[in-house]
């Protein structure tokens, strides 16, 4: 077998590409779920059932799809800057501290607390990207440094709800105060679903794909992630540019947080509970787009859909939620084992 | 005053085993220029192998419930082995996806098992009054064993060749391809060895998620040791101490809990860091991550 690279590739391939290899992967999941023993025709029309055919499941998938939207806009233009960030979790985490502490202890006039918050919440997340994007410079590779990150928020976050920030009106749980009420984003009608961040979420993933597709420093972050060699030649700083992208994608990843926190628990809470694995999923609504942060427009209310159908397997099924994270793996394992198919086409014979 | 030496060896080797087993794994897979980061996904799948059989198998044939282990991670690391060597995927990805894969799977599949008890536990063994694990002692022989293989024998060289210079290894009649399969399957097997102990001997009991971060660790302790096994027995030794540390100092200290419990992930980074600095990347073998392709350049 050999892979013969094709000089230039239709513009349907990579689409057909990335819908073959996700229906692989959902034959794969089914095969797990026979050998756990469910059947995979339940297990799949359970979730979609529950999701696109019911309007409490839609609102479920919109309010997953906000945080997923937002990091992975964000994550797409880092992986186009081959600044490979896992740690969009903890930057989420760092996002949601930052923005509970303004919502909880800065004493400002009500119109202000939101756009505070929210800038707060971009500021934690981005900081904690740039730490990964400092440590790169002194050539420690970033998908471990943003890895270890992650652990190292989730210690910080509970520090903070069972020490100095611990609230008052505990039961058996541990969080913080309740926010005050001007730091509350607004909903849609009886749902979760808080539409100043799903607006935010859309406005830029289409920014950003203007920046990536129409902007010098797209330009340069596109170079510099697919031609190191030409990026230097031509006098590109890579670190200056991964730290501007580190910024970026943290700083969106820090919305999500900010979000999560000030438009549905109005706390901060345990890590687990501020995120399902968003910075994990996001990874693969980005990939699933193929780097371009408009696309995600469409990814990230599918993963939203395996989110939100991964909760009611555990309600309908009973079955754990780990069931998300073999969805995520083998999806994700699917989609880059299929990348060369993108420009290559396969040759049945020995060379 | 001695005591507190004594236990803290004990505890050290304990932790340390599972993280020099799975680091070793991890030596062997990128010398040959393969990184695998699903560490934690195939501990996962082998602890879970291991308590699975060990538990259907009432006479307590323990070999069958480590050897299922093995199986079980090296399982996994096929299907990183054939993304990454023949579809030539981006090695980094495929082994994060892995790693979900192995800790969802594991997690989805062992519900079933969780909070029961393992009645054959493998028994510790007494050497000169310290208390250890049988899976200790075959760690470090191991270890050695890997470090004359791969500095003293034609097979460790042809295996560091394939790392280094694959192009060269291939003009040379190498089998790059193969070679790097059977490196990415030895790396998953010992990773799975890694999970038995946990589920056989130091916790003897399977519950979601109990490989704890413990194969991150492993996968940053490779760079920490400069892909060196014998460098490897003392990193696995300091990051055990780290967590006799953890858990010795947690409620008798001001200090809050969760310093202690980040403090393997901020010390791995300072660790990172200190290696990177002094661009000391040891014995990083020249082709790590790159895929292999004949007649590209």
């Amino acid at each position: 077998m050999r892979f013969v690279p094709l000089s230039s590739p239709p513009p349907g391939r990579a689409a057909l590409v990335t819908l073959a290899s996700v229906a692989v992967a959902l034959a794969l999941c089914a095969l797990i779920f026979v050998f756990y023993g469910v059947s995979p025709a339940e297990v799949y029309s359970t979730m979609l059932r529950g999701t696109l055919a019911d309007p409490t499941g839609l609102a479920e998938v919109g309010r997953r799809t906000i945080p997923l939207l937002l990091v992975g806009a964000g994550l797409s233009l880092a992986f186009r800057a081959q600044f490979f960030n896992i740690g969009a979790e903890g930057q989420l985490l760092l996002g949601a501290v930052f923005a509970a502490g303004t919502a909880l202890f800065v004493p400002l006039p009500g119109p202000l607390m939101l756009p505070a918050v929210f800038v707060m919440g971009f500021l934690g997340g981005g900081l904690w990207a740039l730490i990964a994007a400092w440590l790169r410079r002194l050539n420690v590779n970033e998908i471990l440094s943003t890895l270890m990150l992650n652990y190292i928020a989730v210690a910080v976050v509970t520090y903070l709800i069972a020490g100095p920030w611990k609230g008052k009106d505990v039961r058996g749980y541990i969080y913080t105060d309740t926010f005050p009420g001007a730091a509350n984003l607004p909903v849609l009608g009886g749902t979760q679903v808080h539409w100043p961040t799903l607006a935010l979420g859309v406005v830029l993933a289409l920014g950003l794909q203007w920046l990536l597709s129409r902007s010098t420093f797209g330009y340069a972050l596109r170079v510099v992630g697919e031609n190191p060699g030409a990026a230097r030649y031509a006098g590109l700083s890579t670190a200056r540019i991964v730290t501007v992208v580190a910024l970026l994608t943290g700083g969106l990843a820090g919305l999500a947080g900010a979000g999560e926190v000030a438009g549905i628990h109005h706390r901060l809470l345990e890590a687990g509970q501020i995120s399902l694995g968003y910075g994990f999923t996001a990874v693969i609504v980005a990939w699933l787009a193929r780097g371009n942060p408009a696309l995600c427009l469409i990814t990230a209310p599918v993963m939203a859909i395996i989110l939100a159908g991964g909760d009611l397997l555990k309600i309908d099924l009973n079955m754990p939620f780990r069931v998300v994270d073999v969805f995520s793996g083998v999806i994700l394992l699917c989609l880059i084992a299929s990348e060369v198919f993108v420009r290559h086409r396969v040759q049945w014979s020995r060379a | 005053m001695d005591n507190v030496f004594v236990e803290a060896l004990v505890r050290a080797l304990a932790v340390g085993t599972p993280l020099l087993l799975a680091c070793l794994g991890a030596v062997i897979n990128e010398r040959a220029g393969i990184v695998n980061l699903g560490v934690e996904g195939m501990m996962a799948v082998g602890a879970l192998a291991a308590f699975a059989v060990a538990s259907a198998s009432p006479d307590a044939n323990l070999w069958l419930a480590v050897g299922a282990a093995m199986l079980a991670g090296a399982a996994l690391s096929a299907l990183h082995a054939f993304a990454t060597v023949t579809l030539r995927a981006n090695q980094f990805v495929s082994g994060l996806a892995l790693a979900l894969l192995g800790t969802g799977a594991a997690g989805l599949l062992g519900k079933r098992y969780e909070g029961l008890p393992l009645f054959n536990k493998v028994p510790d063994w007494t050497l000169g009054g310290l208390t250890i694990s049988p899976f200790t002692v075959p760690a470090l022989l191991l270890a050695l064993g890997l470090a004359f293989f791969l500095n003293s024998t034609r097979p460790g060289l042809t295996l560091r060749s394939v790392g280094e210079n694959p192009a060269a290894a291939d003009v040379l009649g190498v089998n790059v391809g193969l070679i790097r399969v059977l490196a990415v399957l030895a790396g998953g097997a010992l990773a799975g060895l890694a999970g038995a102990f946990l589920a056989l001997s130091y916790r003897a009991s399977w519950a979601d998620n109990m490989t704890a971060g413990l194969g991150w660790i492993a996968v940053a302790l490779v760079i920490f040791v400069g892909w060196r096994p014998l460098r490897a027995v003392w990193g696995s030794l300091f990051f055990g101490v780290l967590y006799y540390l953890q858990f010795r100092l947690q409620g008798n200290s001001p200090v809050p809990p969760e310093v202690f419990s980040a403090m393997p992930f901020v010390l791995v980074l300072v660790v990172l860091a200190v290696a990177g600095r002094r661009g000391q990347q040891g014995d990083a073998p020249a082709a790590l991550g790159i895929p292999y392709l004949r007649g590209e350049r």
